[in-house]
């Protein structure tokens, strides 16, 4: 036996300490309170870092952004109660995007439990169907093993947040203690490894079809898959869209790459669905912002489909060739599957279709008129040139994440951080600063409204403690800009309490909090402010009085077929 | 699509806080619970849960990948076909005035049933059997009035 793993007397507290540290955590966000000061009188004896957010919310969404930046389990700690229930939006975000985080939360003690004592509350009953799984720890011994698991389940196969509630008392308690073995679940072993015979089928089918489309999604980028999904798609040279998700999974200065795919898609990425003859779904699935009316979604097109999580098969369309696997591993099998000399001609062969699709780019390109006001997607455009597509970029939700989805572009995967499944607003600064821990070195962007900004801003106070250097670009039309769009489109212009009327001077909102705010009003200073806020070495608020009713396009109305938009 | 009767059992964790996992599940997803029945198995660490439930072919195909992804869902299979055997119970209390109670004896005797509480104007059935024989029981036993029913839904094995 060796000597770090002789049985021990241990407190729960540190326990979780030793788990910690077996798991590789360097990072922890949270906020202390009475059920977990056990446990932060332990964490400060360690070199594990901790960032003392202002909102338990902010919490999950920094460990959330962390994870995403980083590729490896994000972490937080919080109190029991009113700790716990804060952490409940965070978490259902990070289970309707997959993400590896693990959130800690304290407990009322075990006698107490039951009892409504002071900040109690059930949150493992409150988060059971927003969690892969979750854990109320009943005894000291069994912590380890619960930690261990929570780890591993977070982790693998489609991975996901997991909660560990932890009552004070255990926290406290010593009990003997030795690392646990590997973990092993006889109910839980995820499909990594495709069938081979599916595999097969799908090389038959690219190697026939005239216009295939590969739509791949965000388990592609979880499963590290990038690269294997680019040399498919060179090798038989197949165009590519992806989900929201997805962005980054496929690089979009290459000559294949369509743009996003839904809702607010590019023309020839939802044109390419309704005209494919084969769909290669990879990593997806089949959300109702990506496919619009599932009747008419791919009419001409034989679908395949590879996700690692059976429950997505099937769920809202039917596939011709489903397969359960890893996204990386079944691109990287069935790439060696693809005989090369199948495709010496392929460019005379794919011709025709690339050629149809280059005249739906040209027809309907994503464009915007830049003239006497600011125009939101200049505000992009411009802040993904200056940064030459090197940022990593956050996003809140609505108007400000179609337009940093559709303008600014991307090479490489873990660089688009962004609520993608539960839509949540708030996620955006959180995430930035969780993103920008993970990678110090890189330029973070959180891309906002000057409504979904106001959710989370006390978070700025955050990045200022622990000297992150995140930009802030507000896209301020003091609308709840993507609500406001509905209305105009489909309620008669009826803006019901969509107006911001009264919203803080982000301004001195920046410099009260200690950081840098800079605002541009006239197009010709968006350059300069942009210029000025990205070289700063300080948190930066960069407001941009843009045009208030501009609008997302094209629009893919909630229903309708992905191939009726309304174009400007 | 048309619905259909499907009997699900699976074994699970023996654990607090499983049931709830089970059955959130389905109210969640807007999934039918026609009866659910839950009980330890002969390995006090692991319980068997039989619930039936009305879905149509696609749903069901979801139930299933749903309940299996469930990290305390051991095993689950969906019980059908002559190679399964499938059972409730109920305890009927049936009113039964003179001149019935000769009728009632009879019926429960079909039903090969037993009176497990006999008063002055009632008995108290146990009758077990498959969910059509139960209705069947009821049914013929409805004009003698019954005033209390207590059914325990499906419990399923195959053979």
């Amino acid at each position: 036996m060796e000597d770090n793993n002789t049985e021990r007397m241990l407190t729960g507290a540190q326990i979780l300490m030793e788990i910690l540290k077996d798991e590789g955590v360097d990072t922890i966000f949270g906020y202390p309170g009475g059920a977990v000061i056990d446990i932060y009188d332990e964490l400060a004896r360690t070199d594990i870092r901790h960032i003392l957010v202002r909102h338990e919310q902010g919490a999950v969404h920094a460990a959330d952004g962390y994870a995403r930046a980083k590729g490896k389990t994000g972490v937080c700690l919080v109190t029991s109660g009113p700790g716990a229930t804060n952490t409940v939006t965070g978490i259902a975000s990070a289970y309707m995007d997959s993400i590896p985080v693990v959130i800690l939360t304290g407990q009322v003690p075990t006698h107490l439990i039951g009892n409504d004592a002071f900040q109690e509350v059930d949150i493992v009953g409150i988060t059971r169907p927003c969690t892969k799984h979750n854990y109320l720890v009943k005894t000291a011994g069994e912590l380890a093993g619960v930690l261990k698991e929570a780890f591993y389940l977070a982790r693998s196969g489609r991975p996901g947040p997991v909660l560990v509630d932890i009552p004070k008392d255990i926290t406290k308690a010593k009990v003997p203690f030795r690392m646990p073995e590997e973990v092993n679940l006889k109910s839980y072993k995820p499909t990594y490894n495709p069938n081979q015979r599916q595999l097969q089928k799908i090389a038959g089918l690219i190697t026939e079809s005239d216009s295939p489309l590969i739509f791949a999604g965000g388990g592609v980028v979880l499963s590290k898959g990038s690269s294997e999904l680019t040399e498919l798609a060179r090798k038989a040279m197949i165009p590519v869209t992806t989900s929201l998700m997805g962005l980054g999974a496929f690089p979009a200065s290459d000559p294949l790459w369509l743009g996003m795919i839904g809702m607010h898609g590019t023309y020839q990425a939802n044109m390419s669905v309704g005209a494919c003859d084969l769909l290669i779904a990879i990593g997806v699935r089949f959300d109702d912002r990506v496919t619009g009316k599932t009747d008419s979604f791919a009419p001409n097109a034989k679908i395949i489909h590879i996700d690692i999580d059976p429950t997505s098969i099937r769920k809202t369309i039917s596939v011709s060739v489903p397969v359960v696997g890893d996204c990386r591993i079944s691109l990287d099998h069935l790439n060696r599957m693809l005989d090369q000399n199948e495709f010496i001609n392929i460019h005379h062969k794919r011709e025709k279709w690339l050629n149809r699709i280059s005249e739906w780019k040209r027809s309907n390109p994503l464009s915007y008129q830049q003239g006497e006001i600011i125009k939101p997607q200049y505000v992009i455009d411009s802040l993904f040139k200056l940064t030459k597509g090197q940022a990593v970029i956050t996003t809140e939700v609505g108007q400000n994440q179609m337009w940093a989805a559709q303008y600014y572009h991307f090479d490489r995967p873990g660089h688009f951080i962004t609520s993608g499944g539960l839509g949540c607003m708030g996620f955006g600064l959180p995430a930035a600063i969780g993103a920008q821990v993970a990678c110090p070195d890189k330029l973070v962007v959180d891309i906002a409204g000057d409504g979904s900004i106001q959710m989370n801003s006390q978070e700025l106070a955050t990045a200022v403690q622990y000297s992150l250097p995140v930009k802030i670009v507000i896209l301020n039309n003091r609308y709840l800009g993507m609500v406001r769009q509905w209305q105009e489109l489909f309620y008669d212009k009826r803006y019901s309490f969509t107006e911001m009327e009264h919203a803080p001077d982000f301004v001195r909102l920046a410099e009260a909090y200690g950081a840098v705010g800079l605002r541009a009003t006239k197009p010709e200073e968006v350059i300069p402010v942009l210029t000025e806020g990205l070289s700063s070495d300080k948190t930066v608020v960069m407001d941009f009085m843009v045009e208030r009713e501009e609008s997302v396009y094209p629009m893919v109305p909630a229903g309708a077929p992905i191939t009726e938009m309304l174009l400007v | 699509m048309a619905e259909e009767k499907h009997v699900l059992t699976m074994l699970v964790d023996n654990k607090p806080g499983v049931l709830s996992r089970v059955v959130s599940l389905f109210s969640g997803r807007g999934f039918n619970i026609d009866s659910l029945c839950v009980a330890e198995t002969i390995d006090p660490l692991i319980s068997r849960i039989t619930v039936v439930t009305s879905a149509s072919a696609l749903e069901m195909e979801q139930i299933e990948k749903q309940l299996n992804k469930l990290i305390n869902v051991i095993k689950l299979r969906t019980v059908s076909g002559p190679k399964s055997v499938q059972r409730e119970m109920a305890l009927i209390y049936v009113m039964a005035r003179n001149g019935q109670r000769s009728e009632i004896l009879r019926i429960v005797d079909i039903f090969r049933g037993k009176i497990i509480d006999v008063g002055q104007e009632h008995f108290i059935i146990e009758v077990t059997g498959t969910e059509e024989k139960i209705s069947a029981i009821i049914n013929l036993l409805k004009p003698m009035g019954i005033k209390k029913l207590a059914r325990t839904g499906t419990v399923a094995l195959f053979r």
